[in-house]
């Protein structure tokens, strides 16, 4: 039966991972140079790119302007060849929008908007190839764009999934082949330090007696996403500097 | 079209361990160390400690070699699991069942995600070449892995691996590669101290010659499975499961999805080697080569005939064409084999020393089948379990291969043994595990359980079932009211408190599905603690029950209902016939007799109104055996009597389970598990109209009642028993009635057509059926005594469970049945009886006879039988059903008289033979 035997009895799960092992994580920071912040972010098959741009003033009409905060701007779209059929609309669907939606959702609860009084930051994801977990990934390339920004957030925001394997063993980070698989889904967008949840979703309705170790298991998954994203910032402001803040990187031949 | 892109991930890890408890390299857990340090070697050709590891060819043929204790420390490549899963879910689950055993020692290495074994596809590289690849590096890996290092220790003692194939080109690139490699023929035959093993080897690469030498093949080449998908997409071919007529051999039926028609297969050719149950590819026949059943009862009679076929043309053929036709068909694929072991026994090669015999299959759908066995003279008096390899196509029988012995032919032990396998009933003794789960005893009710239950202790109850039942799991009581009605309550035996879910016996109940009664042995459900002493409401003991009251009018309407847990103490437990003479001596004025008299009369006003509604009173013989209480053979028949108590304990139950059944939809309709009987297809009812008709009665049946009926005014005052063999063939043309989950069915499909009830469940017997263990946790979860959990919830895993119950059940029927007549035999071992009998059908060279005294179908043959002469000769009228010989004719339902005996020359299926007495021809 579907999401019956994501699991095998050696522990291991279709792709070779345990069930508690995030796939690989691989990031970059300041990709592009036209925004105020990039990052790149692959988390196993899922490839995205995220672009910030702003704080700056309410472009269009004034009416959406806030007076105690700024206005956080998404959008999601996920590229023509980024699933195994080729897409036909790349951005404006309704899934895309719906996306876009949880993605503002989660990214206004950690960035520090109360600091941006009457202004709008806009965040661009896109995602180039999608296998599942596409909307972790972008937040999580969200997260890293906005730090290349210089934008103030109050944490990391961090997402991750989870699912059940065989029918009662949490599964971290679910690749695509285990999402179409007709277990629940959960996906969490989190504070990891703090332990805050900012968006949670389910596909379907879990059993009451599941639902915390789930739930567990994707915040651990989030703690675990941070830790890698944390080293990445760093490594990165270590390498580079911190460019456009006045401070020159040390150029060794 | 379009194109999809598929992309996969795939980890290769660096923490998969070896399993060897020899090895210094991998930091293994405790428990992973699965393979013995220094494994014995018993083989002869490879007199050194080693490992086996296996192909997948091997898994997938030889699987009952593997299931023999004599192969240990064999290490299963995921490849191979993968693949075996793949091709074969049977012997993956049999292959599952050895891993899980520890004693047999077999380790499963994920190859496929180690960083060394794994290897990737090479262009142009079939999927089955890389597959064999992978195994080969395997066993290359676990050599150089498990060798030690230089200088480490002494050299000797350390472990190889050999490889088991049966691949010849596999075999050869492992020996080029260096690798040990043996056939598995090769290495079992060298296997100390185990002689069954070899003959358990599976027929399936030794290519089947005849000692004649070549000729031709005896059957068509089966289609290729590419062209089979073609000819089912394009309309050219249907799909559907064989079924095999248990009357001729030569004739079977395939059933076709969505057709409500059979297509009827005839003949060698048109079989094709199809096996009873199996999914096979048909092309049908143009229109004018349609054919009928040819209503004659053949068996396949020969000794090993060598592989000729017969003039199979005579026997079939050769017919008059008024009739309608069926749909006729050539089988000329399989799709999926669906063979099974089967019992039997054998036939010796009459050539002294021959290794080869015959195999004949209890069931007699199934053909003979050619095995290998050096053990002839010993198996020859014992009924033995076989399993069909293969059917080549030019040996008349398939070929098989030797599983295990039961025991001596003809003992009781060994036949209830035979019927069960055959029934496929788990029929083990429970095991540790599962015992640990019952409670301690003695067994006490806490001052909790009082609390969180309706105390029920002072109200009248009693329960009333058949003779010597000790699972009773319903009592009754009522009272009546102030206001004139009745208070009238159903106490059923709270099973779901004692077997909670998710435990080792929930699970093992779950798999049993229900208890099954053989006529000297009860294979229960839940062990016999439960099922004879905790959950069994016994008379004068206080225990746990699920009550369902109603207050009910004088007119038996339902004014309200209520469920509660409760705890009860039956006061008496009475047979039927104790309640009716309760009932009917009306100088009794307790409590308990005055309660059974209100029971009694409500009862009958709710039968009245039940079958004003359509409801069926159909009719099978039933009978029971009195059984000599120290050899358990049995020494006399008596029919079941039926009781007003009967139908009174009845009509509560059915009003209970209606009740409840209503209540769970309520408040589960995704995944309330529900009992229908689904309408029957009116072409089911031919067979009951046309005998109608032969004989002067227009049966109507268009809707239950309408049927119902017809049969009440079907009575022939010269014949008392007309109207039961009506009812009887009414019975046979029924549906099958079956659990489902509610939320995978539409909702006006539920109807119970033989209850005439729009909605109905099982709730009356926890003990004996598991389906009313689900109902009751349900119904529990409704009133707030219980949580849920979450397959409860889940309606695809209801469906799931719901098939397992059908199936079960229904052979559980069967085993019943089959059980009943193996007493009948073992009856009428030396005995000669005359016995007043009835003409059931009329076929075209024999009656078929039905003796309701003893429940018996036989049949009376009338055209001469091979050797011996009749010297009187039928003539068949197939458009009256008759058969007429001067002056005496036989039409369905006319009484016969029969001699009965006992046919023992057929050791496998004893035989009740039947001899005309009266009328005399």
């Amino acid at each position: 039966m579907a999401g019956m035997h994501l699991l095998s009895d050696q522990g291991l799960r279709l792709d070779g991972r345990r069930a508690n092992e995030l796939r690989q994580i691989r990031c970059k920071l300041g990709v592009f140079s036209q925004p105020d912040g990039s990052a790149y972010l692959e988390q196993g098959n899922t490839k995205v790119l995220a672009a910030v741009y702003g704080p700056h003033e309410i472009r269009g009409s004034r009416t959406k302007s806030l007076h105690d905060k700024a206005l956080v701007n998404c959008q999601y779209s996920m590229a023509t060849f980024s699933t195994g059929e080729r897409k036909r609309r790349p951005r404006g669907d309704r899934k895309s929008q719906e996306m876009s939606m949880h993605l503002r959702q989660a990214l206004q609860a950690a960035i520090r908007v109360e600091v941006y009084p009457r202004s709008q930051i806009d965040i661009f994801v896109e995602v180039l190839q999608a296998d599942g977990g596409n909307y972790c990934a972008c937040v999580n390339a969200a997260t890293l764009a906005i730090m290349d920004a210089g934008i103030p957030m109050k944490e990391y925001m961090v997402a991750c999934t989870a699912s059940l394997g065989n029918g009662d063993v949490p599964l971290v980070d679910i690749s695509h082949l285990e999402e179409n698989s007709g277990g629940p889904n959960l996906t969490v967008a989190a504070l990891p330090l703090s332990g805050q949840v900012a968006l949670m979703e389910m596909s379907q309705r879990f059993h009451l007696d599941h639902l915390p170790k789930v739930v567990e298991c994707a915040l651990q998954g989030c703690r675990d996403i941070h830790q890698i994203l944390d080293q990445a910032v760093r490594r990165h402001i270590e390498v580079s500097g911190a460019v456009g803040w006045g401070i020159r990187p040390q150029v060794k031949l | 079209g379009t194109i999809l892109q598929i992309v996969r991930e795939h980890y290769l890890r660096d923490d998969i361990w070896c399993g060897s408890s020899i090895c210094r390299k991998c930091a293994h857990q405790d428990n992973e160390l699965i393979l013995e340090k220094i494994p014995l070697s018993k083989n002869k050709i490879f007199p050194f400690p080693h490992y086996i590891l296996l192909d997948t060819c091997v898994v997938l043929n030889q699987i009952t070699v593997l299931e023999e204790d004599a192969l240990c420390n064999v290490i299963i490549l995921q490849t191979v699991l993968e693949e075996v899963k793949h091709r074969s879910s049977s012997v993956y689950k049999r292959l599952k069942d050895i891993i899980g055993n520890p004693n047999r020692k077999f380790y499963v290495f994920v190859n496929e995600h180690h960083k060394d074994t794994y290897v990737e596809r090479e262009p142009g590289e079939k999927v089955n070449d890389r597959n064999d690849r992978a195994i080969r590096v395997s066993v290359a890996w676990y050599e150089s892995h498990l060798m030690p290092n230089k200088g480490d220790r002494k050299k000797k003692d350390y472990v190889r691996v050999i490889l088991l194939t049966d691949d010849a080109e596999n075999k050869q690139k492992a020996e080029n590669d260096g690798l040990l490699v043996a056939t598995v023929g090769d290495y079992v035959r060298h296997v100390d101290n185990c002689p069954g093993l070899e003959d358990r080897l599976s027929q399936h690469n030794t290519t089947y010659e005849l000692q004649a030498g070549g000729r031709e093949p005896l059957f068509p080449s089966h289609l290729t499975p590419s062209q089979i998908h073609e000819g089912i997409k394009s309309g050219k071919l249907l799909q559907g499961s064989f079924l095999a007529s248990r009357e001729n051999f030569l004739e079977g039926q395939v059933s076709v999805e969505g057709q409500d028609k059979m297509v009827l297969v005839q003949g060698c050719v048109g079989l094709n080697r199809a096996v009873d149950g199996d999914i096979v590819a048909v092309k049908l026949l143009p229109k004018e080569e349609w054919s009928v059943p040819s209503h004659m009862v053949l068996q396949d009679e020969d000794d090993d005939s060598g592989d000729v076929l017969e003039e199979e043309d005579t026997l079939i053929k050769s017919r008059e064409t008024q009739v309608e036709k069926l749909p006729t068909g050539h089988i000329v694929g399989i799709i999926r084999r669906k063979w099974r072991q089967y019992c039997g026994i054998l036939q010796q090669n009459p050539i002294k020393g021959s290794v080869r015999h015959i195999f004949v299959p209890a069931e007699k759908k199934i053909p003979k089948v050619r095995i290998e066995t050096r053990q002839a003279d010993t198996l020859s008096n014992q009924r033995i379990v076989v399993t069909i390899d293969s059917w080549p196509r030019n040996s008349r029988y398939p070929l098989g291969h030797f599983v295990r012995a039961l025991g001596k032919i003809g003992d009781k032990d060994t036949e209830n043994e035979v019927l069960l396998l055959e029934h496929d009933v788990p029929h083990s003794k429970f095991s540790e595990t599962v015992l640990s789960c019952l409670p301690k005893l003695p067994w006490i009710i806490s001052e909790k359980d009082v609390q969180s239950r309706v105390d029920l202790r002072h109200v009248d109850i009693c329960s009333v079932d058949p003779p010597g039942c000790t699972d009773i799991d319903d009592a009754l009581h009522c009272m009546e009211l102030e206001n004139g009605n009745y208070e009238v309550g159903v106490h059923i035996a709270d099973v779901s408190h004692f077997i909670r879910s998710g435990t080792a016996i929930d699970k093992e109940a779950a798999l049993r599905a229900t208890t099954v009664y053989l006529v000297d042995k009860r294979i229960d459900m839940v062990p016999e603690l439960l099922s004879s002493n905790l959950c069994s409401l016994l008379g004068n003991e206080e225990r746990f029950a699920f009550s369902c009251i109603w207050e009910l009018t004088q007119e038996a309407e339902v004014v309200n209902t209520r469920f509660c847990k409760s705890i009860i103490r039956s006061r008496q437990a009475m047979t039927y016939e104790e309640a009716q003479m309760k009932i009917d001596d009306l100088t009794l004025q307790d409590n308990l007799s005055k309660s059974l008299r209100g029971l009694n009369s409500l009862a009958k006003i709710l039968k009245k109104r039940r079958i004003e509604n359509g409801a069926l009173v159909l009719a099978s013989p039933e009978i029971r055996f009195q059984v000599d209480s120290e050899t358990l053979d049995p020494v006399e028949v008596e029919t079941k009597k039926l009781r007003e108590t009967n139908s009174m304990v009845e009509e509560f139950m059915l009003l209970a389970n209606i009740s409840v059944a209503n209540k769970i939809l309520e408040d589960f309709p995704e995944c309330a598990m529900l009992r229908r009987h689904p309408k029957p297809p009116l072409s089911n009812f031919e067979p009951l109209v046309k005998a109608g008709r032969n004989l002067g009665f227009e049966i109507n049946i268009e809707s239950g009642k309408a049927l119902a009926l017809s049969l009440d005014n079907a009575v022939r005052p010269d014949n008392a028993f007309f109207n039961t063999m009506l009812r009887i063939l009414a019975t046979r043309c029924m549906m099958q009635a079956v659990y489902f989950a509610s939320g995978m069915v539409q909702r006006d499909e539920f109807f119970h057509y033989g209850l005439a009830v729009p909605i109905y469940t099982h709730f009356t017997s926890p003990i004996r059926r598991y389906a009313d263990i689900i109902v009751h946790r349900l119904l529990a979860v409704s009133i707030g005594a219980d949580v849920t959990y979450p397959e409860l919830l889940d309606k695809r895993k209801s469906q799931t469970l719901s098939h397992n119950l059908n199936y079960r059940n229904r052979m559980a029927q069967y085993a019943g049945r089959a059980s009943v007549a193996l007493h009948t035999h073992l009856f009428f071992r030396g005995k000669v009886q005359d016995e007043q009998g009835y003409v059931l059908y009329v076929r075209k060279n024999a009656l078929q006879i039905l003796i309701p005294k003893y429940g018996l179908e036989g049949t009376l043959y009338l055209s001469p039988h091979k050797a011996e002469k009749l010297n009187v000769t039928f003539v068949y009228n197939e458009e009256e059903q008759t058969q007429k010989c001067g002056d005496v004719s036989f039409r369905p339902f006319d009484p016969v008289t029969v001699q009965l005996s006992l046919d023992q020359s057929n050791l496998q299926h004893e035989k009740i033979i039947m001899k005309l007495v009266n009328p005399q021809v």
